[in-house]
């Protein structure tokens, strides 16, 4: 379908758009958070500013940021304050509030499994070993919405090259830090925690298949997955999962959080396909944050090119 | 010997009870009001303008069947409020309708019949729209003596829609259902006091209760 222009929200409408209100940000400010700045760090794609405070004080959309099909990446602002994660909260405006104390500092990420060469790698070593570089892509969340991040990451691929994974390892699994004290949600007994994705080895060697470490050039917040998160734009949001600390090579298909809460409508799979809806839902069209209407939701998010060779004699209804 | 009761005189200040009805109905209208004025709503302010005119709808739609049960334990006062949490349920009901069909999908007529045609949660909320209309019409006093007897049987469709407005919320929730069973659970329990049998019981506990606070 071809989204007319005068779909597209003007960029100075979008900007003046109603934030936070002032009730929310005068309970902000007391807490001591004030604005973040928005000095540019140094010229380096690794070097990114410290994360934002919560109130996310409106970043103004740096001019020209689109993604490849030419639509505005989302404002800052909203990419800080409608989050799904359910470690904190399952109200989209509280996870940042709550999440406010989550600590980054010290963090490992541990890659094992069916491996020759198994890492335990800091924050500072993943820095300074991968380039981040500027990916626009769109996330399209099985609740059909959906946004445009500007994130910072370098292909997954590069880490799991670096373990070697051996002939045998057929699958990637995910696993999400479990830090109750920080994460009030995991207190609820009707998720299965910590939060666990996977993906097929050949997913998760795709180049798009993207370790991100920061949005707009500044480290991920912890609402966003801090300090490193997974991003498969071409899958259904939850399937990037967020604020990992275990990566592992196995040769069965993991179970996966939501597959095990509902295994009727989440899939392992779960590739944006606007020809398989939701059990209950229509996946056909989505919202986009920051837009008034519905637009179509496209195969693949937008991304068949890059990726549906891997899925090339599958029936993608069956797999969904 | 049991004593002949007196029934309750009207007491001018039982119109509180409905003057609360009528506040407390209008509570989530004028908070989403508020909010959305303030630029309090979510970055996706038309799901929560969906999710906000919705519940209140299916919490007065279960409302009004706690009413029957409740004038049976003997609260007579609370039986006015039926009618009006009934339409205060069909505003939030029309608010919510419309937030979906001319906020949301702007009458697109193609997105529109996949979206209710198609998935079954909007199918059975439209469903209990479609139900809620002609009771709303047929609520007034003129309506209810031009159809008489048969006026409480169409009325008895009430629990249809209450039914799938709940059905509803059971299948739009995205993986915990457990607050939208306590809604069916609730709703259940309140049907289930209309059976004859049970409904003599909450009778006689009602007069019993009535005896020992006025003895």
């Amino acid at each position: 379908m071809i989204i007319r222009s005068s779909e597209i929200t003007p960029e100075h409408v979008y900007l003046s758009r109603p934030r936070l209100g002032s009730a929310r940000r005068a309970f902000l400010k007391a807490l001591g958070l004030g604005a973040g700045s928005l000095a540019l760090a140094a010229c380096s794609p690794n070097a990114t500013e410290p994360a934002p405070t919560p109130a996310g004080d409106g970043n103004p959309l740096p001019s020209g940021v689109v993604d490849e099909l030419g639509d505005p990446a989302t404002a800052y602002d909203s990419i800080l304050n409608y989050n799904n994660y359910y470690e904190f909260s399952t109200d989209k405006q509280m996870v940042a509030e709550l999440a406010q104390d989550f600590t980054v500092d010290p963090w490992t990420v541990e890659v094992g499994g069916l491996v020759n060469k198994p890492l335990t790698l800091g924050m500072e070593d993943i820095r300074s070993r991968f380039t981040a570089e500027e990916r626009i892509y769109r996330l399209r969340c099985v609740e059909a919405w959906s946004m445009v991040i500007p994130w910072n990451g370098f292909s997954l691929s590069e880490i799991l090259n670096l373990a070697e994974p051996t002939s045998d390892a057929k699958y990637v699994a995910f696993t999400t830090v479990y830090r109750p004290e920080q994460m009030p949600g995991l207190n609820d007994d009707f998720y299965p925690w910590p939060y666990t994705e996977g993906l097929r080895l050949d997913e998760a060697m795709n180049p798009l298949a993207t370790l991100a470490t920061g949005i707009y050039g500044r480290d991920l917040a912890p609402q966003n997955g801090a300090p490193i998160r997974l991003v498969v734009p071409w899958k259904y949001g939850f399937k990037s999962i967020k604020s990992i600390v275990k990566i592992e090579l196995v040769a069965e298909q993991p179970p996966t959080l939501w597959n095990l809460v509902n295994p009727g409508e989440y899939g392992f799979y779960s590739n944006v396909n606007p020809e398989v809806d939701h059990p209950r839902w229509t996946q056909s069209n989505e919202r986009r944050i920051g837009e008034l209407g519905r637009r179509d939701t496209l195969m693949f998010n937008g991304y068949a090119d890059q990726v549906a060779g891997l899925y090339e004699g599958m029936d993608l209804r069956a797999n969904y | 010997m049991a004593a002949l009761t007196v029934p309750p005189k009207r007491k001018p200040t039982t119109k509180w009870i409905e003057i609360a009805g009528h506040v407390g109905a209008l509570i989530p209208l004028a908070w989403l009001i508020y909010d959305t004025a303030a630029g309090n709503l979510t970055v996706n302010p038309i799901q929560d303008i969906t999710f906000r005119t919705g519940k209140p709808a299916l919490f007065l739609l279960v409302a009004t069947l706690a009413i029957t049960p409740l004038s049976t334990l003997g609260w007579r006062e609370i039986v006015p409020l039926r009618r009006w949490f009934g339409l205060y349920a069909f505003l939030y009901a029309t608010l919510h309708f419309l937030t979906f069909t001319v906020l949301d999908y702007g009458l697109d007529p193609a997105r529109l019949l996949e979206a209710i045609g198609e998935k079954r949660f909007a199918l059975v909320g439209f469903l209990a729209f479609c139900i809620m209309i002609p009771l709303a019409i047929t609520s007034t006093d003129a309506w209810q003596k031009r159809l008489g007897k048969r006026w409480k049987l169409l009325h008895r469709a009430n629990y249809v829609a209450v039914g799938l407005a709940v059905i509803h919320y059971i299948w739009l929730v995205k993986g915990d259902v457990r607050e939208p069973l306590f809604y069916a659970a609730v709703a259940a329990t309140l049907l289930i006091l209309r059976v004859p049998s049970l409904r003599a019981r909450l009778a006689t506990w009602g007069r019993s209760l009535k005896r020992s606070s006025s003895a």
